[in-house]
């Protein structure tokens, strides 16, 4: 053994120490500082102290970037990985923001705080080469999120919907470290690279298959994917909203990067096929599989909410639905597909909850018609909810479209041309159904009057600033995608 | 030049909605200067093109580089025709709104917004980006319709918005296949025209995409959001609807489906061809059947996409040069029927009902309404001296050696034309009771104002300069289907 360097160490994970930094920092000054003050002052704070953290964290990334670690080590970093750390900072930046101002919660200190621990999580996923570091990162950040979804005062609910995401949860994550445990079984190594060279002999072998549907399904369930989407309407409906953003952006934005180098680095030899005969076991079906499954139950069980978070929550189903047909691609074009996705989608989920945020702080409930007349009640909530649900619903000139697009090329491009054809049919197919309940959505923001008795609705000027630079980023990576993925060629 | 219509659209659109917190009233002044300054740059930016009919390209530049897709703007001839009928169209439809008040600054921002994606459809060369005006397009039909809109509005934005969005969803999967078999190299129209596909292949992609566009083209069956769309949208959008979007559907079908896929047409021109023939006579037949003045509109724009599908279906050049120039003669035709009807009668007589039209006595309370009215419920007709004649002529004799029995019933479609609209100007303008006149129902109508009037004399101008001069608009069409873009096309009609 190799006397560890702790320096060198520490260098390599200077982002993660700011950020633990930050979260011993702030969970010191709530408890000790802030007591006298009033909650929407306390959380202001946290939410301040926090958003200074994560920035600080970005910074810090971009100017030392660790060097990338042998093919041996335990982390990695690469051009795509650095782009989503730094994406992933910047959609739990804007979540963070939500809390500024809001009594949502008494525990502000301890929000921030595994807030903190669960973006910390999250880095260290996208960055695992190891499958132990990948299972662990994955835990700390789900166990956080666990904790964060029950911290709601406003809701009763709230710790019962915690409890049953944290049981599907250590179910999908016991499945997950049981089918690890089997790859570990059959190649002998944890390293992704080492897998890759050796997995191809075992191709025949039932424990590989037992193998990868188990490790499958961990991944399903961080992304929502039916059947393990179970969770998601409880935790979307009653999570505190920046809790529920970060689970609805930062954690998807993950979980597709890293279900993606999973399947296309670590078990690239055993594709299989997903376009029909001749059938050939592999990843690739069990992905459409899921991705068929997860649009079709998705979109057509949103179409029967009434509950604005709840409908919210089937059309992300939905939607991992379509991330999973891109994820079908070829490496290159399905990783800048995916990144380009989620990154728009969680931009524009984290804006929808910055907007709900208001409208529960005003008292308003989170059916479908108190949204009515809100364009009366609030111009600015009502053009940023607007565009963030025309953009879910994929409308160009945003950025939902392009990231449908570039998802369904890029599953174009594996293979014959046509061969996935089908999958983009029935994702297209299905969004024509998506259309309906975005539309839905809408009908009562833009077009009914408000109730007569109704009043303007104050917005505080920290979520205006939030929500108006989620909007216009929505809008001009709409337009430019060049700016979030470069002007290169592949 | 011409690129600037569609940025002046939107920029128009963002003033517009920019002053509807401020200053609703100057809303309706900026529409009119963008959509007027759309069809200025139109005709301006036309006459200096270069290559004139043929192809010009006025904007090329790297868009989203991975994929090779281009911000990439030309026109053709075809284009400067619709385009023109754009600009015509949004023209007349913000002077028809002149008296809008509620909402006024957001009903022309969707306004503008539609307009400015209609110029986008008709300027792109490259396959994405015209996708992406087609879909910009749906959203601000829904919100024109459903918030401004009148009979069942909210069930018509919605179903118009759905079948558009399931008419492009198939369109979107013709085109990235077509793209995926061309190599992901290129979605540039010419470059993927200039490498078709398998036969075999284009025979499906083919009937996907033409029928995916189609579908906004009115095509039977899928023509039934049609009516009920038109019916509820408010004056400027319903004339938008039938006199331009209606036809983004079918300068697809024209544009996309046939230069991609030259072969699939053969064994779907029988099809196409009858279903073109069933729409026209449908379309009138029912017209003769309904109540409401509106739908009797409504449905005869069914009847009259059926001449510019069935001018498609025959992919001759003298169908093709027919179905184009339709395209222009039905724009401006119903945007002025649906003028009088939305704008004119509904907004002073408050029903759309024809006997309850009739005791209003129009024709001699408002002598102007009745006139434009007959003008051009005869130019719908197809009179000769009105651009409806030449055009519906030419699909006829272009379509004659293909499908003689479809000509025959789109003849017969004709005669049941002439029997709604004689119906329906007798109805509403003809048969109240002379001591009755604009008395009966205890209010005096507001007389006929000045922007009804420019509106009016702009539409039936139009239709009157091509209907009497064709050449002013085949000068433009005919170099266009010779460019090579069509070359396939006239082989394969040619043999």
């Amino acid at each position: 053994m190799t006397p560890v360097d702790y320096l060198e160490l520490a260098l390599t994970f200077s982002t993660e120490l700011v950020l633990l930094v930050t979260l011993g920092l702030v969970l010191f000054l709530d408890l000790r500082g802030w007591l006298g003050s009033t909650l929407a002052v306390r959380s202001q704070r946290g939410a301040t102290l926090t958003a200074v953290g994560l920035v600080l964290a970005g910074g810090v990334l971009l100017t030392f970037p660790p060097v990338a670690d042998a093919p041996a080590g335990s982390f990695v970093l690469t051009q795509t990985t650095l782009w989503v750390k730094l994406a992933l900072l910047g959609l739990s930046l804007a979540s963070v923001l939500l809390l500024a101002g809001s009594e949502i919660t008494e525990h502000v200190g301890e929000f921030c705080a595994l807030f903190l621990l669960a973006t910390e999580g999250l880095l260290l996923m996208v960055g695992a080469e190891n499958l132990l570091m990948l299972f662990v990162a994955l835990e700390l950040s789900s166990l956080s999120l666990y904790a964060l979804t029950a911290l709601n005062r406003r809701h009763p609910d709230a710790s019962e919907a915690a409890l049953k995401y944290f049981l599907i949860g250590s179910t999908a994550a016991a499945g997950t470290l049981f089918g690890l445990s089997l790859l570990y079984g059959l190649t002998g190594t944890l390293q992704f690279s080492l897998l890759t060279a050796r997995i191809g002999s075992h191709i025949g072998d039932p424990l590989l298959w037992a193998g990868l549907a188990l490790t499958l399904a961990g991944f399903a369930f961080k992304v929502a994917a039916v059947p393990f989407h179970t969770w998601a309407p409880d935790v979307y409906q009653v999570a505190p909203g920046p809790a529920a953003a970060l689970v609805a952006a930062g954690s998807k934005l993950a979980g597709f990067l890293v279900l993606l180098r999973l399947l296309h680095a670590g078990l690239a030899p055993i594709p299989g096929t997903a376009s029909g005969l001749p059938f050939q076991s592999g990843w690739m079906p069990a992905v459409a599989l899921l991705a068929v499954a997860s649009m079709a139950v998705g979109n057509l069980a949103a179409l029967a909410q009434t509950r604005v978070r709840r409908l919210l929550a089937w059309s992300a189903i939905a939607q991992a639905g379509y991330a999973l047909v891109g994820i079908l691609g070829p490496t290159t074009d399905a990783t800048l597909a995916v990144q380009y996705f989620a990154f728009t989608y969680g931009l524009a989920v984290v804006g929808l909850f910055g907007v709900l945020e208001a409208l529960a702080a005003a008292g308003e409930s989170d059916e479908i018609s108190s949204l009515a007349g809100l364009w009366r009640r609030s111009p600015l909530l009502a053009v940023c909810f607007t565009t963030f649900v025309l953009s879910l619903a994929g409308i160009p000139p945003l950025a939902g479209f392009l990231g449908k697009f570039f998802l369904f090329v890029a599953a174009l491009k594996r293979g014959q041309p046509l061969d996935h054809l089908w999958l983009v049919a029935v994702a297209l197919g299905f969004s024509v159904v998506s259309l309906y309940y975005y539309l839905k959505l809408l009908k009562p923001v833009l077009v009914a009057d408000p109730a007569p008795e109704v009043r303007p609705l104050p917005v505080p000027r920290l979520l205006a600033l939030t929500l108006v630079v989620l909007a216009a980023a929505v809008l001009v990576l709409g337009i430019f995608p060049t700016l979030l993925l470069g002007s290169g060629t592949l | 030049m011409l690129a600037w219509t569609l940025y002046l659209s939107f920029g128009a659109a963002v003033a517009s909605f920019a002053s509807a917190r401020c200053c609703p009233a100057v809303a309706r002044w900026i529409a009119l200067l963008g959509s007027v300054g759309g069809l200025v740059l139109g005709i301006v930016g036309a006459l200096t093109l270069p290559a004139g009919g043929g192809l010009n390209t006025l904007v090329q530049v790297p868009w989203i580089p991975w994929l090779h897709a281009e911000y990439h703007l030309a026109a053709d001839g075809i284009s400067v025709v619709l385009v023109w009928l754009t600009g015509l169209a949004a023209t007349a439809g913000v002077l028809f709104s002149w008296n809008l008040k509620h909402r006024a600054g957001e009903f022309f921002g969707w306004y503008l917004v539609l307009v400015g994606a209609v110029y986008g459809v008709f300027l792109s060369w490259d396959l994405l980006l015209l996708f992406v005006f087609y879909e910009i397009a749906i959203v601000p039909k829904y919100f024109l319709i459903a918030i401004w809109g009148s009979t069942r509005r909210e069930y018509g934005a919605m179903k118009l918005a759905l079948y558009s969005f399931a008419g492009s969803a198939a369109v979107l999967v013709g085109l990235v296949a077509a793209y995926a078999l061309g190599g992901a190299t290129s979605f540039n129209l010419s470059t993927l025209a200039a490498q078709p596909v398998a036969e075999s292949v284009q025979h499906g992609l083919f009937a996907l995409v033409f029928v995916g566009f189609a579908v906004l083209a009115g095509l039977w069956p899928f023509h039934t959001w049609a009516p009920t769309g038109h019916v509820a949208a408010p004056t400027a959008a319903s004339m938008m609807l039938a006199g331009v979007i209606m036809k983004l559907g079918a300068y697809g079908c024209l544009r996309v489906a046939m230069t991609l896929f030259p072969a699939g047409l053969a064994p779907w021109a029988g099809v196409f061809g009858a279903l073109a023939g069933i729409g026209i006579l449908w379309g009138a037949v029912v017209a003769l059947r309904q109540t409401d003045f509106k739908f009797v509109i409504g449905y005869s724009s069914v009847s009259h996409m059926g001449f510019v599908l069935l001018g498609l279906a025959s992919a001759t050049t003298l169908g093709l040069t027919g179905a184009v120039l339709q395209m222009f003669s039905h724009g401006v035709i119903a945007g002025l029927l649906f003028a009088v009807v939305g704008r004119m009668v509904y907004d002073r007589c408050h029903t759309r009902n024809l006997d309850e039209l009739s005791g209003f006595a129009l024709a001699r309370v408002l002598p102007w309404i009745a006139v434009t009215f007959v003008i051009a419920a005869l130019a719908s007709m197809g009179l000769p001296g009105f651009s409806g004649f030449v055009a519906e002529l030419k699909v006829l004799t272009g379509a004659w050696n293909r499908f003689p029995g479809w000509v025959a019933v789109a003849g017969l479609g004709l005669i049941a034309g002439v029997a709604y609209t004689l119906r329906a100007i007798q109805r509403v303008f003809f048969s109240g009771e002379p001591e009755t006149a604009g008395t009966a129902p205890g209010h005096a109508l507001e007389p006929v104002s000045l922007p009804e009037k420019l509106g009016t004399v702009l539409l039936v101008a139009a239709t009157l300069v091509v209907g009497l001069y064709p050449r002013l608009l085949l000068d433009w069409i005919l170099p266009a289907l010779q460019t090579p873009l069509f070359a396939e096309l006239r082989r394969r009609a040619g043999g």
